[in-house]
Parts: structure tokens; C-alpha cells; sequence
């Protein structure tokens, strides 16, 4: 591997950032110059959210652009639908299938697409879709949702999972950590 | 030692690093971080400001008295601190003067996409803009010395990207900085017009010097690669033109103002096809075209909005994107939104109701313009909701003013609020303005204000009392409700906006992210109850859902506030058991 292009979207509240700090410092760990560019502001929950991480022996531009991500880690299925002209040839969908409605939905103006993760399945050859809230709320915090989609991503990656743990040890306050390596571990656990 | 950093916090390790001493801000997106990382630092005196003329002042101050000073805002707040920044380019400095002016080109969270660097010319005070987290601590140290070199303050200017990206970052050891000593001098910081006509043939002598000396310092630097084309740029834009061309030349400028031209024609003539690529306005493309120097530049590229290595690509390039999987779908749009619990949902949703004109600020509660309350009529800039009611009033009259309200949020009415409402007294004004009290600076992402009762560092304080100081500046009818109490909001208002005399409501309520705020946890639907009447959507919570057939509740959104049980006619919301917050 010489360079990996990860994006995470989802929706704001959803511990995106969280996520990509996380996905940074492996990077940082893995001796490459790395760029997380995060997008936020205007109000802190509700809104379409999108982090760019960027590995590479030297990273430039701080955004990936269109067919352009090795990887896309969706944390709502409706964002994982609006990305997916980012995915490169061959790279991975994975999709987390909580749906969270946008208010133009819930006004019923607009419809919440069906068959989210079908249409993805035709167009990515590798989908990975799971619903990582029950198995957040089984490791004891929802919360913990964008911490089990990183255990999936890890594992995807193929990068060492003791180096995914120390960052998480390096990002993660004391107090939550037993809860997210628990969330890390449930994620890392499925077949992919 | 190497650290990931976000360009923000990078800026803060430069302050620590130059042995800053004074650092003040008021909070404003993409700046935010700046302050908020440099409040960590034990050895630093750090405020939140009521607002950024303030907060400059506050800098300006430090500097005279012979400390390093650093203060930060975001571009709409250089307006607000552009009158004490023309004046301090006159006195200059004496520690140095650093002001991080933070730029949101794509507008991600602004009212306008304004180009910072014009500020830097008309003040006459230099500009730096970096181009990741690396050279935002460098270049911020570099900026201090150069503010003590050629005795002025030093701009910094940075974009949401490179603001809010993380990069590496090596560390340094924090220099020995001491204090300078203050020699009380009128002639160079009292700026009367006696004295400030001698000082501006100081400044337009120090912009000469360091017109000459950009010319070799380390901050412009030229790579050279191939020559058939050469590429000016800075900041952010250097990142998207190196992606796009690869291995030509480029002279990346670390300083924007003023601009090297030496080693502008030096390159240019270097080169054979000559471009400029840089964010928003054609600064540097200006500059150049006036040297003489035929350039090309936003003839092709955007003024509007980010670039993007891609837009280079497609615009100078002429390189299609057309990789990615495609899906023929419409995809809904997913707009910010109030957050489930937001207390300001129950004040709009009682504006909407009683159809008021709604003069509207700058906040989360900007949000209520957009559906489904829509009830925000105008929003300009931070303060204006109150002075602009008042114009509405005095535009259309009496009547029309019993129609219109101003909202406003606790932390904006510290900023600039106060003024519009001493305005109202003063001019015999009618207007009803609603202070939306949350109990936080909430879109910034919760930094405490003056009526907050903390300081940056958590300390404990005085605390602004809202009622006391509408009374002061001659307001008698002064009204406290709660947000959630719809009923009592909707009594209030009609009140107020009745009376003959102009009045305050404050809406008081705690924003429903702060960590002392805990409801009962999930609510659920008893489809035996629920008449479909769908009256509950009508305040936009985005944890009540429509499923076709009937409405649910997402209980991964809803904490439990209580608002839509109270619309509710049929007693249809109750508790859902267990709390998964």
C-alpha cells in the first residue's frame, strides 16, 4: 500500500470527526504524510456531513474528489447513496444501515429512497452493509456506532489492529475507552 | 516530536511556541479552534471577547504594553475589528501584533464569501496565508517577528481548508520571550490627527522596506520543475494546483501582501505559459497584470466558491471527471437542522404561528428560516436583527412594527446586540426583541459569553443579568419564559408585540448538547392514540418520522424534550422505557 484515499460521511452527531481523528493518527503511526480535511459548522446536528482522510508518501490537496476514494465508510445509508460517484473502480462501499430522515423527508416533500444498499450493489463491487446501532447499544452507547463502522474499516484495510487500538487509547477520553475498544472489537469481528 | 494538528491548532502551538502572552477572540467558524487550543496553554492569558473589535483592542493593548499578543476571528469579524486594525497599522507595535483571519470561501458556515486579503492593502499591514498545519505554526512565528521587525501588526489568513484539515506537525521548544518595557510615547499611540499624519509617512516607509525585502524572504519560495508552465499561488490553492499539474514551476507565495515583484518578473520570465491560480478574487492576478505581465487566471477559474484540484483540471486543463459509479436516483437534500431537544423550536414555532415578521441573527437560529417554520424574514450580519426591526418600524410604521419581532441569540446580543437595542430606546422605537438565552455561544460549537458565568478556562465569573440590563438602557417591559412552554410563549408574545412601548422577551432554555442538560430519555408513539393528524411535524424535529402508513419516533435521535407531547392532542407521545442515551 503506498497510498489510501478513506472518505466517512454521514450525518452530523454522528461522531464522524471522531472517527476520522482516529483514522489519522493510524496513519500518522504508519509513517505517512496523511491529511484529514473535516468540513463542519452551522449548527452542530442534522446536516450532511463528509471527512476526507488522505495517506501517501506525500499528500497535496486536502480533498478527494470524484472517483477518487479507495474506500467510503457510510455512517447513513441516504449519505452512503450521495457519495458513491466518489468511489474509485474497485474500491469499497461500507455502509452503515441506520437511517436517519432529512427534514425535507419528514415534511414529506421529498422521498427517503428504497432499496439503498441494492442500488449500491450494482454499481460497487465490494458492499459491505451492516447496522451497527443494535451492536452499539449492545456494547453499552449508541454513541459508540462510528467507533464499531472503524472496527469494520480496520479489518478492510488490513492494517495491524494493535495500531487501530493504540490510537483509539490516543484519541478516545479514559472514561469512554472500555466502552469503544469493546464497539472496536464488535466491528472487527464481522466477516468481511 | 510529530503531532497531527488541524490547522487551527497549529496556529495556537505557534502563538505558545513565540511566546505569546495576550490572546483574546470572539468565536466564529472556521476560527474557533485557534482560541479554544491556545486557552489550553497555562502560560497564556486567554479570552472570549463580547466581539472581535474588542477582542483587537484587547491585542492592541497587550502589544503597547510590550507583550506578544495574538487575536482571531473570522473574516465577517475583520469587519467588525476593521476600525481599531486601520489605526494600530498606524501605531504599530511594540510586542508583536499577530491577527488570524480565518476565510470561509464555499460559504460552509458564512453569510458572505469575502476575501480577506483586501483588508491587508487597505490597512497597509502585511499579510501571510500558510498552506497546511505545518506552516501554520511556522508562519505564525514567523509573523511575530516580522511584526517586531518592521513595527506593525502582522495578518495571518487562513481558509476553512486549511483551518479545519489536519496535517503534521513537528513541534519546537517555546522561545524565551520576556515582556518589552512600555515607554509611555503619545506621539506614536495617540492617534490625533497631528500625530497620525506623521505616523502614515511611517507606515507607507515600512511597506516600501518590506515591498523590497518580500522579495528574498523565506515565505515566498520558487520550485521549479518544468518551464514550459509556471504557476503563482498560495494557501490552499497551492495544495489543489500542485495536485492538478504535477512537475511544472511554481512560486508559492507565503506572503500575499505586499507582493514580491522582483521575484515575480524574475520567474515569470522564466516560464513560457504563466498562470495564477488562487481562491475567490483575482488578487494576485490584479497585481501582476498591472507589473505588466501577461498572466492568465480567473478568465478560467471561479470567483465563486472553493477551487479544487479538479476544477483546475477541468477549467485549465481541460481534463473531464468522469470516473465513479453513478446512480440515476434523487438523492434528498439533507440541510442543517435544529437539533432534537433545540429550545429555540419552541419560540418558532409560536412566530410561525402568530405570523410575525421575524428580523433574524446570526446563530443556530438561523436555521428557523428554512422549513418547516420559515419564519426568519431577514438575516444580515451579527446584531442587525434589532437595529434592523427598528428600521422595519420606522420604514413601515407603528402597526406594522406590532407585527415584527427581532431574535437574537445571548451570545450575538453580547456581540452587537446591546447597541441596536439602546438605539430602540433612544429613537422612541416600538420593536419586541426576543433574546434566545441557550446559555452558550451554541453554532460555534458551545464557547462561553459573558452571560454564561464562565470564562474560556472554566473559571467561574460575573455573569451579564439580561433582565438588569434591559433595564438599564431604558426597557420597563422585560418578560422571562421558557421556550417549552408554548402556551405561556404564545400569551407573552402576543403581549408583547401589542404593547406601546418597546419590550425584551427572554426565551430562556439551555441548549440541549450542553452536558448538564438531561431529559427522560426516548419518547414512543401508542398508535391507539395517534390520529395522524401529523400536527407534531410541525415544529421540524428530525427525530419524528414519517413512515408512510404512520409516524414513529427515531430513538436514536430523540432525548426525551417533551415539545411534540405537547402539541400533541391526543395524548399520543409517552415515555418509551429504557434510556439509551
Amino acid at each position: 500500500m503506498d497510498k489510501l484515499n478513506i472518505m466517512i460521511v454521514g450525518v452530523g452527531g454522528q461522531g464522524t470527526l471522531l472517527a476520522s481523528r482516529i483514522l489519522g493518527n493510524v496513519a500518522m503511526k504508519l509513517s505517512f504524510d496523511v491529511k484529514v480535511s473535516e468540513v463542519h459548522g452551522m449548527a452542530q446536528r442534522g446536516g450532511s456531513v463528509v471527512t476526507y482522510v488522505k495517506f501517501a508518501k506525500k499528500v497535496y490537496s486536502p480533498i478527494i474528489e470524484k472517483g477518487e476514494a479507495d474506500i467510503i465508510l457510510a455512517f447513513e445509508k441516504l449519505e452512503a447513496l450521495r457519495y458513491v460517484e466518489y468511489l474509485k473502480n474497485g474500491g469499497s462501499y461500507i455502509v452503515n444501515t441506520q437511517r436517519i430522515d432529512p427534514i425535507p423527508v419528514i415534511l414529506g416533500k421529498e422521498k427517503y429512497p428504497d432499496s439503498i444498499v441494492e442500488k449500491i450493489n450494482g454499481v460497487v463491487n465490494k458492499t459491505i452493509a451492516v447496522d451497527a446501532l443494535p451492536m452499539a447499544r449492545e456494547c453499552g452507547n449508541i454513541k459508540a456506532v462510528n467507533v464499531v463502522l472503524l472496527g469494520l474499516l480496520a479489518k478492510a484495510t488490513g492494517i495491524d489492529k494493535e495500531i487501530w487500538l493504540e490510537s483509539i487509547r490516543e484519541t478516545v477520553p479514559p472514561k469512554l475507552q472500555e466502552i469503544n475498544f469493546k464497539a472496536f472489537e464488535a466491528g472487527y469481528a464481522l466477516a468481511v | 516530536m510529530k503531532k497531527l494538528m488541524l490547522g487551527n491548532e497549529a496556529v495556537a502551538r505557534g502563538a505558545y511556541e513565540a511566546g505569546v502572552t495576550v490572546a483574546a477572540a470572539y468565536p466564529g467558524t472556521p476560527s474557533t479552534e485557534i482560541t479554544e487550543n491556545i486557552a489550553k496553554y497555562d502560560e497564556i492569558y486567554a479570552e472570549w471577547s463580547p466581539n472581535e473589535k474588542v477582542s483587537l483592542e484587547v491585542a492592541i493593548g497587550a502589544s503597547v504594553a510590550g507583550a506578544r499578543a495574538i487575536c482571531s476571528m473570522k473574516h465577517v469579524g475583520l469587519n467588525v475589528a476593521a476600525d481599531p486594525l486601520f489605526t494600530a497599522s498606524y501605531t504599530g507595535v511594540n510586542g508583536g501584533l499577530v491577527i488570524m483571519v480565518a476565510d470561509d470561501p464555499g460559504m460552509h458556515s458564512s453569510q458572505n464569501e469575502q476575501d480577506s486579503r483586501f483588508y491587508a492593502r487597505s490597512s497597509k499591514v502585511p499579510m501571510l496565508e500558510p498552506s497546511d498545519s505545518q506552516e501554520c505554526k511556522d508562519f505564525v512565528k514567523e509573523a511575530f517577528q516580522i511584526s517586531e521587525k518592521y513595527d506593525c501588526p502582522v495578518i495571518v489568513r487562513l481558509s476553512t481548508r486549511i483551518a479545519h484539515s489536519q496535517s503534521i506537525v513537528e513541534l519546537s521548544e517555546k522561545v524565551d520571550y520576556k515582556l518589552k518595557d512600555y515607554v509611555k510615547n503619545p506621539a506614536k499611540y495617540v492617534m490625533m490627527p497631528a500625530m497620525a499624519r506623521k505616523r502614515h509617512v511611517e507606515v507607507e516607509k515600512r511597506m516600501k522596506l518590506l515591498r523590497e525585502d518580500s522579495n528574498t524572504s523565506f515565505l515566498n519560495k520558487i520550485e521549479w520543475g518544468s518551464k514550459d508552465v509556471g504557476i503563482i499561488t498560495s494557501g490552499v490553492a497551492y495544495q489543489y494546483a500542485r495536485e492538478a499539474f504535477g512537475n511544472v514551476s511554481y512560486l508559492k507565495l507565503g506572503m500575499v501582501y505586499p507582493l514580491p515583484e522582483k521575484l515575480i518578473s524574475e520567474f515569470a520570465k522564466e516560464v513560457k505559459t504563466l498562470y495564477v491560480i488562487e481562491e475567490l478574487e483575482p488578487f494576485i492576478e490584479d497585481h501582476i497584470l498591472k507589473m505588466g505581465i501577461k498572466v492568465i487566471g480567473k478568465e478560467r477559474l471561479p470567483v465563486i466558491g472553493e477551487l479544487s484540484a479538479q476544477i483546475i483540471k477541468e477549467k485549465i486543463l481541460d481534463i473531464k471527471n468522469d470516473q465513479g459509479a453513478k446512480i440515476e436516483e434523487n438523492v434528498p437534500v439533507r440541510p442543517p437542522v435544529m437539533c432534537p431537544g433545540c429550545p429555540h423550536r419552541g419560540m418558532y414555532y409560536i412566530l410561525k404561528k402568530q405570523k410575525l415578521t421575524v428580523s433574524g441573527d446570526i446563530g443556530c437560529y438561523t436555521l428557523g428560516a428554512l422549513p418547516p417554520t420559515e419564519t426568519m424574514d431577514m438575516c444580515v450580519c451579527m446584531g442587525s436583527s434589532v437595529s434592523g426591526a427598528h428600521g422595519f418600524e420606522k420604514a413601515r410604521g407603528k402597526e406594522f412594527g406590532k407585527k415584527t419581532v427581532a431574535v437574537i441569540g445571548d451570545s450575538t446580543f453580547m456581540h452587537s446586540g446591546i447597541t441596536g437595542l439602546i438605539d430602540i430606546v433612544y429613537n422612541k422605537g416600538n420593536s419586541t426583541v426576543i433574546i434566545l438565552d441557550n446559555s452558550i455561544t451554541g453554532m460555534t460549537g458551545h464557547q462561553h459569553n459573558p452571560t454564561t458565568g464562565f470564562t474560556i478556562k472554566n473559571e467561574p465569573t460575573r455573569q451579564v443579568d439580561l433582565v438588569k440590563l434591559a433595564n438599564a438602557v431604558g426597557i420597563d417591559r422585560v418578560r422571562v419564559v421558557d421556550p417549552f412552554n408554548i402556551k405561556e410563549v404564545d400569551k407573552v408574545v402576543k403581549e408583547e408585540t401589542s404593547a406601546d412601548e418597546p419590550s425584551v422577551i427572554i426565551a430562556q432554555r439551555p441548549c440541549a448538547l450542553l452536558k448538564g442538560v438531561k431529559y427522560d430519555g426516548p419518547k414512543k408513539i401508542n398508535m391507539e392514540k395517534c390520529k395522524k393528524c401529523k400536527l407534531c411535524f410541525t415544529i421540524g424535529c428530525p427525530a419524528l418520522v414519517n413512515v408512510g402508513d404512520h409516524i414513529e419516533i427515531n430513538d436514536a435521535l430523540c432525548i426525551g424534550c417533551e415539545l411534540c407531547t405537547k402539541l400533541c392532542n391526543f395524548g399520543a407521545i409517552e415515555k418509551a422505557g429504557e434510556n439509551n442515551g
